[in-house]
């Protein structure tokens, strides 16, 4: 329970009439900031829906804020997703998106478990090591991969498909999956695993069978963190991918903002194609969300 | 802006998670190495060969020329040197200083305390009334959305057209003549710096808010009785007792920063002119467009040294196990 809900200005109920005048105040300041903090927050973005259903001409004779100028159409969507490519570039996304979300989660999932409940020398150092790169920045990575990839193993052509941005989003992904559920998986009843070691249960069968399924909340919130941070991403697939038709949404509204800059029927509608997703996960999931963010964080 | 904390950063480390806390009986008795290998394979490669490996050939590469990404001549602190001498870079002869580190500098200054201190007065304050929930969600929104996303939307925002600028508009009603904010080199970071604290101040409120409601309700009851008045309970007990989240939420903000790119590439790809540039942006432009691989490997490397202390502060902290 909250300490603040606690009634606004709690305790000390004020008695003279000037003493409530006071309060009541004070109760409308909090009410008109928190108002104005809303409105700030929610106007830009609304802003942009608006745009994105207003015709061309519309949107160059007056604001989106002029109410009576509102005519609705979806011309805008019809043609971002069609003459402008976005339907391939949504597509593409998820095409990104979903391997470089499943990848890591398997992969930290396993190492987590091993450590936590798997014996091995240098088990704590080597999970220093893993805390360690956690800040280590993407960008020292981008020319060697590259030219790795062009030098070393010509014939796979990552960056020509999939195969380098898959790879590059999962190995930077790792270090902060396997933290956090690590720290999930050591608050496990000890007992529980030991029950099953017990009866005999291998170390995959102790992970497959009880560590992965009482660990699904944790799992499931590191999913949506992860699946949001690629599907939001603009560098990784500026730099690893090299075909443009290949090319995730965040690049294709780059693309619409550098060529046609003040056609801004297309940059809202595409804009906010790229926003629906992550706003669709973020209503519907947002106690996972939260608790992703939150997890590790401060009890 | 997109979802800050970039996996990345710890948000916090409990304090259950230390080593000294669990060092305890966890696992049976006996080393397995077998299982261990096996379960740390996949990880372990893919660490060695996209992260640890790529970042020693990063820092070698730093000291060559390295066209075409392989070490063709060495060239000793040649890059360093002639970044740092590079006014694009760091210019600390005029008043105030410019340059892409700069920028970060200033990222770092204003983002940071402002993006704490709203999100703390939030926190603070949507918690006594009763649609704190919807204005936590509200400010949370722009965290879910890509920063190429928020780019665009503030492009709107900022617009100089008066049908498209909300902001100009605005003053355009107070008869004040529209501003470019975007196009104007001494206003724009600090525009593209309001765009992030528009982004990031959610992830502030969510955080600081758990934080406030971990304190005792009694402690805070007591105080009121005792006469404390709202002022004096702010600052002599919520204050101090959020300051450990507001230290490790501040690192993971100056965290954001350094590595900021996205925002930036969109918004105003570096510009008017080279402006509003940062590090990140830097990196990107150097090695890729400017093709100067050895020199972008050098800023990379700027990147990385940054960031080590914070990396030594996590790793400390996690050995100790000592959060609160």
């Amino acid at each position: 329970m909250s300490v603040l809900a606690a009634a606004p200005m709690a305790g000390s109920r004020p008695r003279t009439p000037a003493g409530r005048v006071v309060a009541a105040l004070n109760r409308s300041v909090i009410h008109v900031a928190l108002g104005l903090i809303g409105v700030i927050w929610l106007v830009p973005t609304l802003g942009l829906l608006v745009t994105s259903f207003r015709p061309r001409s519309d949107i160059q004779a007056t604001g989106w804020w002029d109410i009576f100028q509102l005519h609705l159409t979806l011309d805008n969507y019809r043609q971002v997703l069609e003459a402008q490519g976005m339907l391939q570039a949504f597509m593409n996304t998820v095409f990104i998106a979903v391997p470089s979300t499943l990848l890591p989660l398997a992969i930290c999932a396993l190492a987590a478990f091993a450590f936590s409940w798997i014996r091995f020398p240098f088990r704590d150092t080597l999970f220093l090591i893993v805390i360690a790169f956690l800040l280590v920045p993407v960008q020292v990575a981008f020319i060697p991969l590259l030219t790795m990839s062009r030098d070393l193993l010509p014939d796979l052509q990552l960056t020509r498909g999939y195969g380098a941005i898959w790879l590059a989003h999962t190995a930077f992904a790792l270090p902060f999956g396997i933290f956090l559920l690590r720290n999930f998986f050591i608050t496990l009843p000890p007992d529980m695993i030991e029950a099953a070691r017990i009866d005999g249960a291998s170390d995959f069968r102790v992970f497959s069978t009880i560590v992965v399924p009482v660990s699904v909340p944790a799992i499931a919130a590191y999913g949506i963190f992860q699946f949001l941070w690629v599907w939001n991403d603009l560098l990784m697939a500026l730099v690893f991918v090299q075909d443009t038709s290949k090319a995730p949404m965040t690049r294709a509204i780059q693309n619409l903002l550098s060529q046609y800059g003040t056609e801004w029927h297309l940059l809202a509608a595409g804009a906010f194609l790229l926003m629906i997703v992550p706003l669709i996960v973020f209503f519907s999931l947002q106690r996972y969300f939260v608790q992703g963010l939150l997890a590790g964080s401060i009890k | 802006m997109g979802i800050a904390p970039t996996p990345g950063i710890p948000q916090a480390i409990p304090a259950r998670a230390g080593l000294s806390a669990v060092r305890s009986a966890r696992g049976p008795e006996k080393p397995n190495y077998l299982a261990a290998i096996l379960f740390l394979l996949p990880a372990a490669i893919l660490l060695l060969v996209f992260l640890l490996y790529p970042a020693i050939y990063t820092v070698l590469l730093s000291f060559n020329r390295g066209r075409n990404g392989v070490f063709d001549q060495w060239v000793g602190l040649d890059n360093y040197v002639r970044l740092f001498s590079d006014p694009d870079f760091i210019n600390l002869s005029t008043f105030p200083p410019s340059g892409a580190l700069w920028n970060n500098v200033l990222w770092i200054v204003f983002y940071t305390s402002i993006v704490i201190f709203l999100g703390l007065i939030i926190a603070v304050v949507a918690a006594r009334v009763r649609y704190e929930s919807v204005i936590k969600a509200v400010v949370f929104i722009p965290m879910a959305i890509a920063a190429t996303a928020l780019a665009v939307i503030w492009k709107f925002v900022y617009s100089p057209d008066a049908n498209i600028g909300l902001l100009n508009a605005i003053l355009g009603a107070f008869g004040v003549a529209p501003i470019s904010w975007l196009g104007d080199e001494h206003i724009v970071n600090f525009a593209l710096i309001g765009v992030g604290i528009w982004g990031s101040v959610g992830f502030a409120t969510v955080i600081l808010s758990a934080a406030v409601k971990s304190i005792p309700a009694e402690v805070i009851e007591s105080a009121r009785v005792e006469g404390a008045n709202e002022r004096q309970i702010f600052f002599r007990m919520i204050l101090p007792m959020v300051s450990l989240p507001i230290s490790v939420l501040a690192v993971t903000l100056v965290v954001n920063v350094i590595k900021l790119f996205d925002l930036i590439y969109v918004m105003t790809f570096g510009g008017p002119g080279k402006a509003s540039r940062v590090i990140a942006f830097t990196m990107y432009q150097q090695a890729f467009q400017a093709g100067q691989y050895g020199y972008g490997s050098a800023v990379a490397v700027v990147m990385l040294v940054v960031l080590i202390p914070i990396m030594i502060y996590n790793v400390r902290r996690f050995r100790t196990g000592a959060v609160t």
